[in-house]
């Protein structure tokens, strides 16, 4: 009977690099950055590291294959390295394979890494994927971009809870105005400007009913975490432990695509959350989750996540957003951190990202944006399309709590 | 009885005025303004002779089993592929049969729709099948502000001929055959060359077809007022009359040569036109067709009583009635590529179409066939080895499944400006069939703010993408939403 990763892994450091247009750095100096902040941060030494997972999605257009060029760009000691890609759930699955390495006891000390170089393909938006996709999808599939397909998902929930567009866009308008106030307070964010709901609603389109204001910034970053086990954890002299309370994933199989979906949540997230709340221990996540980072590649996807991490009452997200719930003083802060939105969107390192900021939070070193007392903090990823993705969810908090 | 057993069209939905030819274009070459009365049929950017065809063939073929066909003749001058056969792809998209069937491309001229006729209708006489459909489809490309430019329009037609249920009788036909060259394209070449006007009218179809029809009258003996209807392709109105004049024609009898509603659509005119008439024509009715290019066939019919319970196909009428017009001559000349627009580096990608996967998946790709899961019966798409209902997950026990036919609802759909695509924005969406089944395509022929949640679509097969750099078009099929005029 499997008994899950609850309080089985504590991280010992992390580190982050200052998420952007990084036009004079590509991944091996990001991975530098975020890697020498993390190792200073858990105070052990290059040669402690047994294992390594690289999380990045595009290595086409960034990396390239394999795991070497992480162990090239850090120099790692001829350590077991493995490259993971799971769309925009990269990050975290590296993240996932270094905690499982520890939790199995493979070994003691296990590095998770994620990088993304975005800004090397000479055009806005996310690298063309249509040829990315299989050999059979590329002859078919809709001419789609992430906007567009993210898109469709406003117009199926306005259709199911029998909303007028502009009513989903005003509560949408809100979902990046306060991850703009947010991403104002961190220094590492990508983008650090105050937006106003009517900036957001007269932006230029990008896909019907999306404007510009609703989607995240796709920027250069990298983001890492070094874990161990409790108590190696304390054996190095670590206090407040922030540990691992869970860790789930879950894929579409092709039932929105092709066989019975409402177009107005998220299948994956809707199990995945689920199976994280029963892993952590937690009975009511709306009283119990002091923080969370998900994954607002467009603000259509942060609303209708509210539903599906079954904090917002389904159909009733627009009116929690509206009511300042996810806000930073609200009642369940999101995207503390500026989120996808305003810290950006390395894909590879945005599950790491996530886990940093609540690292930070645990440990009360948030600056500006530092939450009272907050200890559990939730992350979520959504890869692919809201009709055919992988979602991923990690829950961190206190050790013990 | 040997004849055609039916008939199917396809104007595409865009229409162009002629005036805004002229309002673009006059300053350039003032003598346009000569025939600029009506409007032109103008092909989707996504459209070609070969999606014009199964669309026209479809339309012939509703309500009827496509396995009883011997075969599919294609006639076109604008074929997509010198050497892939292109009524291979229209009998894919039909899911036709591949074994015991001969299809055949009939190029290079534009009297080739009738040339294929005749062919069918010898095989059906000699006994050797008894179902041939033969469609002619077209899209020419103009130069701007050429007189061509004004008179031609893209279209196609289809007439299924057979031995059974016939609804025109085939009483004989007659050729001529010479090399007059009225125009040309050389291979390779993107656009037509034409001699000037007087040659092609005054030596050119007013002399052949004349010479034609007469030949066949004096053949069969029959007389030119036995014909109720006579039809004849020619651009040039006062040609065309004087045909008519020539031969003894009334005017009544002479069918229209759709210079107003659609202009000449090439090879697939003599059919379009003749479909036109096939649709007014009463029991009785004798029709006579015939074609032009480097010659000219004539052919003879006489409409029988089964023409009053015949109905199905959507016809020339009905593809005439769902029209839009297309009011930017610039749009029209991103359409036919005469103008350069930067599609971004978004646009560059381009990978090669895999011949195994287009092989492997033929009946996915070009037919739009899924699959019948046969334990709980739920339709799917694509077909996969294991059943999509997550209570049954049954492995491998499928029927072929034909979506093209279905109409669906829109679930959900987007308009994207970031997607590189001719006509942006790239609209799209989650669509699901009535009887079951969802999937997503690409939409078109309609614009943004036409479409809603829960407007009704029809499957519409369509040119994908064409690979530039290795001459390969890619099909598959999109979904068309189901709009009432408008303009585009």
């Amino acid at each position: 009977m499997a008994t899950g990763i609850r309080d089985k892994v504590a991280i010992i450091g992390m580190g982050c690099t200052k998420f952007g247009e990084r036009w004079n750095d590509g991944s091996e100096e990001l991975m530098v950055e975020a890697f020498q902040e993390c190792l200073e941060d858990a105070g052990i030494e290059r040669k402690d590291i047994q294992a390594a997972w690289l999380g990045n999605c595009f290595d086409e257009a960034g990396v390239g294959k394999s795991a070497l060029p992480v162990s090239m760009a850090l120099r790692l000691p001829n350590i077991s390295a493995t490259r993971v890609e799971n769309y925009c759930a990269s990050g975290t699955e590296a993240f996932r394979g270094a905690v499982y390495a520890v939790a199995s006891g493979a070994c003691d000390i296990a590095l998770a890494i994620g990088v993304e170089k975005l800004k090397d393909i000479g055009y806005g938006g996310l690298p063309e994927f249509s040829s990315l996709m299989g050999v059979v999808n590329q002859l078919w599939m809709a001419n789609m971009t992430a906007p567009g397909a993210f898109a469709m998902l406003a117009t199926g929930y306005a259709a199911k809870y029998g909303l007028d567009i502009n009513e989903v866009k005003k509560a949408l308008a809100h979902v990046s105005v306060k991850s703009h106030a947010n991403g104002v307070l961190n220094p590492k964010a990508h983008l650090r400007k105050i937006v106003t709901e009517e900036q957001v609603l007269n932006a230029p389109q990008i896909a019907y009913p999306l404007g510009l204001f609703d989607c995240c910034g796709v920027s250069d970053g990298s983001a890492c975490a070094i874990v161990t086990t409790p108590e190696i954890a304390k054996s190095l002299g670590k206090k407040d432990l922030v540990s691992v309370k869970a860790l789930q994933l879950s894929l579409s199989n092709g039932t929105e695509f092709a066989y019975d979906w409402d177009g107005a949540h998220f299948i994956t997230t809707s199990k995945a959350s689920t199976a994280a709340y029963k892993e952590a221990g937690i009975k009511n996540p709306r009283e119990e989750i002091s923080m969370m980072e998900v994954h607002d590649c467009f603000s259509i996807t942060e609303l209708v996540t509210m539903e599906d991490l079954h904090i917002s009452e389904r159909g009733q997200a627009p009116k929690d957003v509206m009511d300042g719930f996810y806000d930073l003083d609200g009642g369940v802060p999101c995207q503390v951190d500026g989120g996808l939105k305003c810290f950006g969107h390395p894909i590879g390192a945005s599950g790491l990202r996530m886990l940093y900021e609540m690292y930070l939070q645990l440990h009360g070193r948030a600056g500006d944006r530092q939450l009272k007392d907050p200890k559990i903090g939730l992350t979520h990823n959504l890869g692919g399309f809201p009709f055919m993705n992988v979602c991923s969810i990690a829950i961190v908090g206190k050790y013990g709590a | 009885m040997i004849g055609i057993t039916s008939y199917g069209g396809y104007i595409p939905r865009y229409r162009l005025s002629r005036m805004t030819i002229v309002e673009n274009m006059a300053w350039y070459s003032p003598v346009i303004m000569a025939v600029a009365n009506g409007e032109k049929s103008v092909a989707n950017w996504d459209e070609d002779a070969v999606s014009m065809a199964v669309a026209a063939a479809r339309d012939c073929m509703t309500g009827r089993d496509r396995n009883t066909l011997d075969g599919v003749s294609l006639a076109s001058t604008t074929l997509p592929f010198a050497d892939r056969l292109n009524a291979g792809i229209v009998a894919a998209a039909l899911n036709m049969k591949e074994n015991g069937v001969s299809n055949a491309d009939f190029t290079s001229c534009i009297k080739a729709g009738t040339t294929a006729a005749i062919s069918a209708l010898g095989s059906i006489e000699a006994g050797n099948k008894n179902s041939v459909l033969v469609v002619a489809s077209d899209q020419r490309r103009t130069k701007m502000a050429t007189m061509v430019e004004m008179f031609f329009g893209d279209g196609a037609a289809a007439l299924l001929f057979g031995k059974d249920d016939v609804i025109a009788e085939f009483k004989g036909s007659h050729s001529v055959n010479c090399d007059f060259i009225d125009h040309y394209r050389g291979a390779g070449k993107e656009f037509d060359y034409g001699w000037e006007e007087r040659w092609q009218r005054d030596e050119g179809y007013g002399k052949i077809i004349p010479q034609a029809i007469g030949g066949f009258l004096e053949k069969t003996g029959m007389k030119i007022d036995d014909f109720d209807k006579v039809i004849y392709p020619c651009y040039f109105g006062g040609t065309h009359k004087g045909i008519a004049g020539k031969l003894g024609i009334n005017k009544e009898k002479v069918q229209n040569n759709m210079h107003a509603v659609c202009g000449d659509t090439g090879t697939a005119h003599p059919f379009v036109m003749f479909v036109s008439a096939l649709e007014e024509a009463k029991p009785g009715d004798k029709l006579l067709l015939a074609s032009f290019g480097q010659g000219c066939d004539v052919m003879a019919f006489e409409v029988t009583d089964r023409i009053k319970d015949f109905k199905g196909p959507n016809g020339i009428t009905g593809s005439l009635a769902n029209r839009a017009e297309l009011v930017s001559y610039q749009r029209y000349s991103k359409f036919r590529d005469l103008i350069v627009a930067d599609l971004g580096i978004r646009g560059e990608a381009n990978p090669s179409s895999a011949l195994t996967v287009l092989w492997r998946k033929r009946k996915m790709l070009l037919g739009l066939v899924g699959a019948k899961c046969r334990k709980c019966g739920t339709p799917q798409f694509p077909a996969m080895p294991v059943c999509v209902n997550p209570d049954c997950w049954a492995v491998n026990e499928f029927d072929e499944y034909e979506f093209a036919d279905k109409e669906a609802g829109i679930l959900m759909f987007t308009g994207d400006m970031l997607a590189a695509s001719v006509d942006p924005p790239a609209t799209y969406g989650l669509i699901g069939y009535d009887g079951g089944g969802r999937t997503m395509l690409d939409f078109t022929d309609c614009s943004l703010d036409q479409v809603k949640v829960g407007m009704k679509v029809k499957m519409s097969f369509r040119k994908r993408y064409f690979d530039e750099k290795r001459g390969f078009t890619g099909y598959f099929w999109k979904a068309v939403p189901l709009l009432e005029g408008g303009d585009a």
